[in-house]
């Protein structure tokens, strides 16, 4: 609550101020997530140390049960990161080497991360390969659904439909791809699929000036209703004509997929992953390295000084909605062509707004979103794996964890979340 | 957020047909007759017009879903050129049948109700489909008032959902926990849901009034936060049923369920409750200190500040109340129909609240109707997948395309080349973003 407080007492637009000009606060930034790491670091001692038993955790590094693999007593571990965790926390809230403060937070956070797996994984084994590639495939939709945010958010429109450009892409992508019976055809509608939502909310929001947060929700029933209703009309009648999409191939680069690991990973696995992987590196080069990208933000953040200098502010804030589409429709892909092989109704079941998440969590950055999606997505996996080997710990927790996270992050309660300026703000040439 | 520019505004239901006709009249209407006075009204973009025209449109789009979805009638399309009556008739025969199942399963069907004249059934048949749209209308309006009472303060609340989902929790949980008697059971299982989507409201409005996080975020967050919480809750002991194995509660005591009347009839208490709470609500709204305050910071954040008024505890309070409301939502769909917890008790009803208060322009007693349109498409959505075939989902398409017109109603207006009555309300639904 003293956190709470703190904060209260000094907005955030305040808290910004006192970082350049106010003698420092002594519940700083720093201070308040050392606490914070402390906490949990205590927590992950007592709780995770005292109840893991003292057998081997087995981490295999090879695709199967045997092999090389790292070990470690799980109740040592536990306690070992655990102590880690603080030792981590208490150095960000003594204040000392200011310079390392990301990377002990980082610290502080991996080795909770770490002692909690000792506890789970203590007399059992967690297939590193299986983690980490089941991490990567879950996080590519949120990764591909995240940068269809930030394209739209740092121009200036608030895409809340991201859930219903996933359905919409799903849909597209099991009906084009069994009527073709092609992978490619069902990838390709599964962009114009999303680009159909994002058409209406671009047209809704930019032309019509409706609110953009009502149009998101109002767009994701309406794709929940129309692919439900001709999953039932179609679909369901006649799964084989309409439902049984080809599964996308996963192709395996010759050479580099032989590195432990970060190979079968990396270079053993579908375009669409390479697809989000490459997409980050050149959203992110384009907003912050090229014309378009300055625009865009220029555009997001100041609409009329844009528009004074002569950028036409709804022409980009169109392309880039719609680019959005294209890219979140693929991504809905995954639901249909990747993890289950076809559709269902309502079948992404809130990704979509775990993706918002990780936009949010983000900082609405391409960076930042696959930090976040990476993230979100090794929660999910390890709340299958838990619920696998039959963990005490509920699976449901887990899979708040996204949720959870993101509330906190725009709390202030750690770092500062700040949307670009005129997110949502539909622009009226006077 | 303020949506119409309705803040504020004297409280009034959407315009009857004779008050315009004064001030039209200054304005050189079409004609000088009585009809061209009217005729000019109603042709202009006022709130009733609008929802007429948007549920019309509405419901030709979904036709044409229903047309492309029926292969048989899609193709008799394949020779239109040779003989257009095929495909016509076969596109009018089972759209018109479909919307006709639509409107016995939400108003009334004549051969029940000539049967009940004649005798030959009873009169609960008769009402049935009445019964069963004020049955799904009930949690509607609750969860309808908690969103447009959210908006009035200037504030959006998408977490109706999540709101309900603890609503139907607490009230679930007290339902068959406590075992008091008859009426007080009830009472304290309506109040448990109340507390507990105010609980769940608490915190998108006081991280709003403490920290300044967005409430739109916070309330999404806690949405699934609240459906995983519930999932997870559903198994544990002594709320599982012990005597299933799938994912259900124990059933609520027959004391604490909200009581229906008419024999085989499945409508309610709950519609009851739910004026009475929509009365309440806008004498809230309109008539005390709070509904001013709110009302003053939904309007001017800033101004509120200069008069007075604690724009954080009002932010506070006012996310408590429609948590509240959306939690009694939740509360009548477990006590009213649902008797029992499962992963998907709450349905979809906290965001078609949302879908409601929208179309019922923010007030009260514009939710209420609405929402009782939304429980009629409902109600004969049920009917028209038993006699038509046709998928419920529809329903859904219907809702949201009625709610995208509504909420763009220069859209509506572009396509019927309406009137304008004020131009200010062309761009009023502006938008502030995160």
């Amino acid at each position: 609550m003293s956190w709470l407080s703190t904060a209260a007492q000094h907005g955030t637009a305040l808290a910004e101020l006192a970082e350049i000009t106010a003698p420092a606060r002594f519940w700083d930034r720093p201070r308040r997530l050392g606490a914070g790491i402390t906490l949990v670091g205590l927590l992950a001692v007592a709780l995770f140390g005292s109840l893991a038993p003292s057998a081997t955790a087995r981490f295999t590094i090879s695709q199967d049960a045997g092999g090389a693999a790292i070990s470690i007593n799980g109740k040592f571990g536990a306690y070992l990161f655990g102590v880690i965790a603080i030792g981590a926390g208490i150095a960000l809230l003594t204040g000392v080497a200011k310079r390392w403060q990301t990377t002990l937070l980082g610290i502080g956070i991996v080795a909770f991360v770490l002692s909690f797996l000792c506890w789970q994984v203590a007399g059992k084994f967690m297939p590193l390969v299986d983690t980490a590639s089941g991490t990567l495939q879950l996080a590519m939709p949120l990764i591909l659904g995240a940068l269809a945010g930030v394209l739209g958010e740092r121009s200036g429109v608030v895409n809340v439909a991201i859930e219903g450009q996933f359905l919409m892409g799903a849909f597209g992508a099991a009906l084009v791809g069994t009527m073709a019976t092609s992978v490619w055809a069902g990838l390709i509608s599964a962009a114009i699929g999303g680009v159909i939502i994002a058409a209406m909310l671009a047209v809704l929001a930019i032309r019509f000036l409706v609110d953009q947060v009502v149009v998101g929700i109002v767009l994701n029933l309406l794709a929940l209703g129309i692919t439900g209703f001709l999953y039932e009309r179609l679909m369901q009648p006649n799964a084989q004509k309409y439902n049984q999409p080809p599964a996308l191939p996963t192709w395996t680069v010759p050479g580099l997929a032989k590195i432990p690991v970060l190979g079968p990973v990396l270079f053993e696995s579908n375009l669409l992953v390479w697809l989000a992987l490459i997409l980050v590196f050149v959203i992110h080069f384009g907003l912050s390295r090229t014309r378009w990208g300055l625009r865009t933000r220029a555009v997001g953040e100041h609409p009329v000084a844009a528009d004074t200098v002569g950028i036409r502010v709804r022409g980009l804030r169109y392309a880039n909605v719609l680019v959005g589409g294209l890219i979140a429709g693929a991504g809905g892909a995954y639901f249909t062509l990747v993890a289950t092989g076809s559709f269902n109704k309502n079948m992404t079941s809130g990704a979509g707004f775990i993706a918002l998440a990780a936009l949010i969590f983000g900082r609405w950055t391409p960076l930042g979103a696959l930090g976040a999606a990476l993230f979100f997505g090794f929660a999910q996996k390890l709340a299958t794996y838990l619920s696998a080997v039959g963990s005490p710990v509920p699976s449901q927790f887990l899979n708040m964890l996204p949720y959870i996270a993101t509330i906190i992050a725009v709390a202030g309660l750690v770092g500062r979340v700040r949307a670009p300026a005129a997110d949502g703000q539909p622009y009226v040439k006077s | 957020m303020t949506t119409d520019g309705s803040v504020g505004a004297p409280e009034k239901t959407p315009p009857e047909k004779t008050e315009p006709a004064a001030t039209a009249a200054k304005e050189a209407p079409a004609g000088d007759s009585f009809m061209g006075h009217f005729l000019h009204n109603l042709w202009s973009a006022k709130p009733v017009t609008e929802t007429v025209l948007s549920v019309v449109l509405a419901m030709v789009i979904g036709a044409v879903l229903i047309i492309v979805s029926d292969s048989d009638v899609l193709a008799t399309f394949g020779y239109f050129t040779a003989r257009p009556s095929d495909a016509l008739t076969g596109s009018w025969d089972v759209v018109s049948a479909a919307y006709a199942d639509l409107f016995k399963g939400a108003v009334f069907d004549p051969a029940a109700v000539s049967a009940w004249f004649d005798g030959s059934g009873t009169w609960q048949q008769a009402f049935t489909p009445i019964s069963e749209t004020l049955t799904y209308a009930a949690p509607l309006v609750f969860t309808g008032l908690s969103v447009a009472l959210a908006f009035r303060g200037g504030l959006f609340n998408i977490g109706g959902q999540g709101q309900a989902v603890l609503g139907t929790v607490t009230a679930a949980v007290a339902g068959f926990t406590f075992g008091l008697p008859v009426v007080l059971n009830l009472i304290v299982a309506l109040l448990a849901g109340l507390i507990g989507g105010a609980l769940w409201g608490f915190i998108p409005g006081i991280l709003k009034a403490r920290a300044g996080a967005h409430e739109v975020i916070v309330t999404i967050m806690l949405n699934y936060t609240a459906l995983l919480f519930l999932g997870w809750l559903i198994m544990q002991d002594g709320v599982h049923d012990p005597n299933r194995t799938d994912a259900i509660s124990k059933t609520v005591a027959t004391t604490a369920q909200l009581p229906s009347f008419g024999g085989t009839l499945r409508v309610n208490l709950g519609i009851v409750v739910a004026v009475l709470v929509t009365a309440v609500v806008a004498w809230l709204l309109n008539k005390s200190a709070f509904g001013f305050e709110l009302r003053a910071v939904g309007a001017n954040p800033q101004a509120a500040r200069t008069a007075g008024i604690s724009v954080g505890k009002t932010y506070t309070m006012l996310m408590v109340v429609a948590g509240g409301l959306a939690g009694l939502g939740g509360a009548a769909q477990v006590l009213g129909t649902a008797y029992a917890l499962t992963p998907g008790v709450v349905g979809n009803i906290g965001f078609d609240g949302l879908l409601v208060a929208l179309l019922g322009r923010n007030r009260p007693w514009g939710t209420l109707l609405a929402a009782i349109l939304f429980g009629a498409l409902r109600a004969g959505g049920n009917r028209m997948q038993s006699f038509s075939g046709i998928s419920l989902e529809l329903v859904t398409v219907l809702q949201a395309l009625i709610v995208i017109f509504i909420a763009a109603p220069a859209l509506v207006k572009t396509i019927f080349h309406l009137r304008a009555v004020r131009s200010a309300r062309l761009g009023a639904s502006m938008a502030k973003g995160w």
